[in-house]
């Protein structure tokens, strides 16, 4: 085996908090876009923290979960994406506040 | 991509260098993303997001993930934002900002943001991972793009297609109920007249409806 250069830690880490910025982006912003472009940076940190993870004990389970957490983003992003579009078309004005149809 | 090198103080130092650099980058690209006014810039924010963090990937000897990475979201999903910010930007301005509500949510966001981070980072920090010593499984590192060693590309279709084939199988499943899905949600019929509609009162079109007739004269 050869080690690796960074501690598995700096990587854990390092998604850690590109997951909270993601959140953040998620409960301050009100545009449905940049709400679903931060959810993408959630996904990707936790991808992050797969390999970093599937690299350390050099095992590719990890790789494989990444790809299905890939493959889940994506769908995800479709359909987020075609519902912002139904809003639209309904309202003409996108505003996550806004779509409270559902609010008891 | 000489792994085996690592050993060499040099390639560690170099390799620690790129860490924090792209560390650094992943950061202000991912803040850069969910601060700007304009959903254009954010995605542009996010495409270097999404590249940094397929190199991390790379440092990482995640090949194939390091390409679909690349493929998938450099290419479909941000795609697909740029689409939708084209589609939903022309002519009106369907991102009219109504009252901000960063000065009622600051607070409250910080507050479970900071905790929450913080409590992940303090069970990182005293969890197994800092003690764990670390067993490696006899998976042998080689060079890049040779069959057989961890991360490539021949590995990761072996698992793909041998131990995990059922998950494999599950995803196609997926995507094809998200293709379905969106073409219902999006199509062309507006979504509240899809249901219902072989009921013959709904198929007929309002002018062909009977006149009314005014009864008692």
């Amino acid at each position: 085996m050869s080690p690796m250069p960074v501690d598995v830690l700096n990587y854990v880490l390092l998604s850690a908090v590109m997951f909270f910025i993601g959140v953040g982006g998620v409960i301050l912003r009100r545009n449905p876009l940049i709400v679903l472009m931060a959810i993408e940076l959630m996904f990707n940190a936790a991808n992050l923290a797969l390999i970093a993870f599937s690299r350390v004990y050099e095992n590719n389970a990890g790789h494989i979960f990444a790809f299905l957490v890939i493959t889940v983003a994506a769908a995800e992003a479709a359909i987020g994406l075609a519902i912002v579009v139904v809003v639209f078309r309904r309202a003409k004005h996108v505003d996550v506040d806004d779509v409270a149809g559902l609010h008891g | 991509m000489a792994r085996h090198d690592l050993e060499n103080g040099a390639e560690g130092a170099r390799g620690l260098i790129l860490f924090w650099l792209l560390a650094l980058l992943l950061i202000v690209t991912a803040v850069f993303t969910v601060t700007q006014k304009s959903p254009v810039y954010s995605v542009v924010g996010l495409l270097a997001n999404f590249v940094v963090l397929a190199t991390l990937f790379l440092t990482l000897d995640a090949e194939f993930v390091f390409v679909i990475q690349i493929v998938v979201y450099g290419g479909a999903v941000l795609v697909l934002f740029v689409f939708v910010i084209a589609l939903l930007s022309s002519g009106v301005g369907p991102f009219a900002e109504g009252p901000n509500r960063m000065p009622r949510a600051l607070v409250p966001a910080a507050f479970i943001v900071l905790v929450a981070f913080a409590a992940l980072v303090y069970g990182l920090v005293r969890g197994p991972l800092a003690t764990a010593a670390v067993h490696p499984s006899s998976a042998p590192l080689g060079a890049a793009g040779d069959a057989g060693v961890f991360g490539s590309i021949a590995d990761f279709g072996a698992a793909l297609f041998t131990t995990h084939l059922l998950p494999f199988e599950v995803t196609s499943l997926i995507l094809m109920v998200a293709v379905v899905g969106v073409v219902m949600l999006a199509g062309d019929a507006p979504p509240e007249r899809t249901h219902g509609s072989h009921s013959p009162q709904v198929r007929r079109k309002p002018r062909e409806r009977e006149p009314i007739v005014k009864a008692g004269r």
